[in-house]
């Protein structure tokens, strides 16, 4: 191979696509925030519920009551600036902490194409995308024809990891030998005009999903990166969001994968909407020369090129942490976020907690309504980080009320994939004094299945 | 290149495809189920049904209360009581329907939240104006309050029938438990009326699979019920599985001290019917729970959830007879039998909550967020 990392960090390309990704970006990150305020989703996610649910170690990001909307509206701001390309360095630091902020607030909310906005507004902070066509060269009157071409690359590459993944998680003997969870999810579109009463309810259909859903997963970075089958590559990322939206309530994310894509189309592609864009603007066009200049130096590559490898080289590992824990990890859930595994399994709970006096024996059950809302107790109902965490919130709560010799127990059920629900906690064990850490949680009780899930990755 | 994949991709298709039919040959069978039908059999052959009865055994209990009111003697009094309990038993079938008119009027709420507040009866009494809709009052109407009334108000039949003839303010008591059985009577006749004239139609026509279509709502007032309505309120909290304590006091008609057990056997007939899709009047079997259960389970080859569903009921129907007849005395004596009973019910919580509604794939909640 004569590939030379340093001819290859010396490589220009087009600043079109880049600026064209940061325009859309912003807008449907606008969008996205527009439509989860209207929902009313801030009050009934954020502000009401009494207790939230935190990640390890950001104990301290909590929801600030009313202003948590000014959190929104200054998230919703940047995104903004960020589409017009205005104060952009500013505009996308600020985006992705608000953002950020914003998911760290309760994990109860937590689905991956969150973090996935998280990481590539994270990486735009490092990548020059206002360096053509926004207001930050308008007002600078310079704008740059081309940029280092590996910055266009990385976010290729964070979007070909994010699919590869989601790939890499679906081979899986649920997923692939029982058409798991589809099985179950496919059924119950009955609804669905033409394809509802017949389709979704045939065995071979699942199993076709499943399977195409893998292959399509493993395959589209490749397909998209290779210009002979980009437009048909395109056209199955179209054709598998927007079914995928029909199918499943995931919001904004299948429009903002498929606008993401675009990425991997060439400049002339860009040029076109830019093209666009301008014809729309064209009213307001600014009398402004901007003079146009080549490439685009980074002033600082020496900094910015080891923080990227770093988050690049987190970015591939992280998600096969699972690996360093023993059990089922569907089952544990122990290192089973941040690792692109997307509408993976169907899992259902019931949990219930007794609170125990240790010197009296005297004992009574937590009535979960009381403290949480539905969406937060399905969420704990199975995910032993939450049953922990809200174990210690109880334990804390009825101490505080004058209980004495405070100890907290936990009965649970969990259905997996469609099988019979089972024990998954041990009940015997006193949750208060258990601590979160990412060491194994020795009580959760094992997976029962014969054969158990076998993962192939 | 394109040919390549897509011919990869049939390739593989099609050996899943072949290589899955094998084993499992007779699991195709998947005649579509007709939810519609399930929706037609639960307001026709059951939840209609139930409203007309009850609505009878009301209209009873007015004519009954009507001549105790004119007449407030012995005989009188157990004609009232008898319709009361007539009328309750019915009511254990209708609680869970809190859907269509029912949910918007808050109907149940006004049938049977117990334990009644005796101080806000007598208050009202004493005042001599309420608002029997108002949520304050809650707690001092429909059953619950009609038990105190018929039973509590003075110990023994002659102190009570004085209550209601010497009682200085025996025309107040008397005007009140009028008013109460009159507002069960005419909300239960709201609740019907809706039934029949059009929200019937409304109701098996939404076959959709969302929040608020009809199997969905129905899904959860279902399993609410048997949760807390049953599992909870009549067993769990007297027993003192919410509390540090037994709370005796709390057991459903604590003042006829004889019925807790009966209502709560008709309560789980009322779940166990209702899943496995009796009519109310009489022993045919049509689509509910249990078949779509084993439609569901032909589909996807797993476990046989209604029968386990029905064992569990059957195992929690046994544990409940096995107690007295009067639950307060039941937790006085010996409060482990209701404790085993409560574990019992809420082992069929799981199957309900984790299970049947997994397999139905329902959402239980109405929190609507994205998923990913």
């Amino acid at each position: 191979m004569d590939f030379n990392l340093r001819t290859y960090l010396a490589q220009k390309t087009d600043a079109a696509p880049l600026a064209v990704f940061r325009l859309l970006f912003g807008v449907m990150m606008l969008f996205s925030l527009i439509r989860f305020w209207a929902n009313g989703w801030i009050e009934t996610l954020y502000i009401s519920p009494k207790f939230h649910f935190t990640y390890y170690g950001f104990e301290w990001v909590k929801p600030l009551g009313a202003y948590t909307y000014l959190i929104f509206i200054i998230c919703g701001i940047s995104a903004l600036l960020v589409a017009l390309g205005l104060k952009y360095r500013l505009a996308i630091i600020v985006f992705f902490l608000s953002f950020t902020y914003i998911e760290l607030m309760d994990k109860t909310t937590y689905l991956n194409h969150y973090y996935c906005i998280s990481l590539l507004s994270f990486l735009m902070i490092f990548l020059p995308a206002n360096a053509y066509f926004s207001l930050d060269s308008l007002l600078k009157k310079t704008s740059f024809r081309t940029i280092p071409k590996w910055t266009i690359d990385s976010i290729k590459l964070l979007l070909g990891i994010v699919y590869f993944y989601a790939g890499l998680a679906k081979l899986n003997s649920d997923w692939l030998f029982k058409a798991m969870p589809l099985k179950i999810w496919l059924p119950s579109k009955y609804d669905l005009p033409f394809i509802g009463e017949n389709f979704m309810q045939q065995e071979w259909f699942h199993y076709a999903m499943s399977w195409s859903g893998m292959l399509y997963d493993l395959s589209i970075p490749f397909l998209l990166l290779y210009r002979k089958t980009r437009w048909f590559a395109f056209a199955m990322v179209v054709f598998f969001h927007v079914f995928t939206s029909v199918l499943f309530p995931i919001g904004m994310f299948p429009y903002i994968m498929i606008v993401s894509t675009l990425i991997f189309f060439d400049a002339k592609f860009h040029h076109n909407i830019i093209a666009i864009i301008k014809s729309i603007i064209k009213p307001f066009r600014s009398i402004y020369n901007i003079e146009y200049k080549e490439a685009y130096i980074l002033k600082k590559q020496h900094i910015v090129l080891p923080i990227l490898t770093v988050f690049f080289a987190i970015q591939l590992l992280l998600p096969f942490r699972y690996l360093l824990y023993p059990g089922e990890l569907f089952w544990t859930e122990e290192g089973y976020r941040f690792s692109w595994r997307v509408m993976l399994m169907e899992k259902m709970g019931y949990t219930t907690f007794t609170i125990k006096d240790a010197n009296t024996g005297s004992s009574f059950m937590v009535n979960n309504s009381d403290f949480l809302t539905p969406f937060q107790e399905k969420q704990m109902s199975f995910q032993p980080d939450f049953i922990l965490e809200y174990a210690h919130y109880l334990g804390n709560h009825f101490s505080s009320q004058g209980h004495k010799n405070v100890q907290v127990f936990a009965e649970s059920y969990v259905a997996l994939n469609g099988r019979l629900s089972q024990p998954f906690i041990d009940k015997t064990v006193d949750l208060y004094k258990e601590n979160e850490s990412f060491q194994h949680k020795t009580w959760i009780l094992p997976f029962q299945d014969e054969p158990s899930i076998t993962n192939f990755r | 290149m394109i040919k390549k994949i897509v011919s990869v991709i049939v390739l593989a298709l099609v050996i899943v495809a072949c290589s899955s039919s094998d084993g499992d040959g007779d699991k195709k069978a998947a005649d579509n189920f007709d939810r519609q039908t399930m929706l037609i059999n639960w307001a026709d052959n059951i939840i209609i049904p139930v409203f007309q009865d009850l609505n009878t055994k009301l209209e009873s209990l007015v004519t009954a209360k009507d001549g105790f009111v004119a007449t407030p003697n012995q005989a009188n009094l157990d004609a009232f009581r008898t319709a009361w309990l007539n009328a309750y038993k019915v009511w254990q079938y209708a609680e869970m329907f809190n859907i269509g008119k029912a949910e918007s009027t808050n109907y149940v709420y006004q049938m049977n939240v117990y334990p009644t507040t005796v101080a806000d009866v007598e208050a009202n009494i004493a005042n001599g104006t309420y608002d029997l809709t108002h949520a304050n009052n809650n707690d001092a109407v429909g059953f619950p309050a009609l038990d105190y009334l018929l039973y509590g108000v003075a110990s023994g039949d002659t102190a009570i029938l004085n209550v209601y003839t010497t009682n200085t303010n025996a025309a107040g008591y008397k005007t009140y438990v009028s008013d109460l059985v009159n507002q069960m009577k005419s909300l239960t006749q709201t609740v019907l009326n809706d039934w029949t004239s059009g929200y019937r139609d409304t109701f098996v026509n939404s076959t959709a699979n969302t929040a608020t279509s009809s199997t969905n709502k129905l899904t959860n007032d279902f399993i609410y019920y048997y949760e807390k309505g049953l599992r909870a309120n009549k067993i769990g909290i007297p027993a003192g599985n919410f509390s540090t304590n037994p709370l005796p006091d709390k057991v459903e008609a604590y003042y006829n001290q004889g019925v807790s057990k009966t209502l709560a056997l008709e309560a789980i007939d009322a779940v166990q019917n209702f899943f496995n899709g009796k009519a109310y009047t009489s022993s045919t079997t049509a689509n509910s729970f249990n078949a779509y259960l084993d439609y569901l389970n032909m589909a996807k080859g797993g476990e046989d959830l209604s029968t386990l569903i029905n064992n569990q009921l059957n195992v929690a129907r046994t544990k409940l007879q096995a107690l007295d007849a009067n639950f307060t005395n039941q937790i006085n004596t010996d409060n482990s039998k209701m404790t085993i009973a409560f574990d019992e019910l809420q082992k069929a919580v799981v199957l309900f909550k984790v299970d049947m509604v997994q397999a139905m794939n329902i959402s239980v909640d109405y929190v609507d967020a994205d998923g990913d």
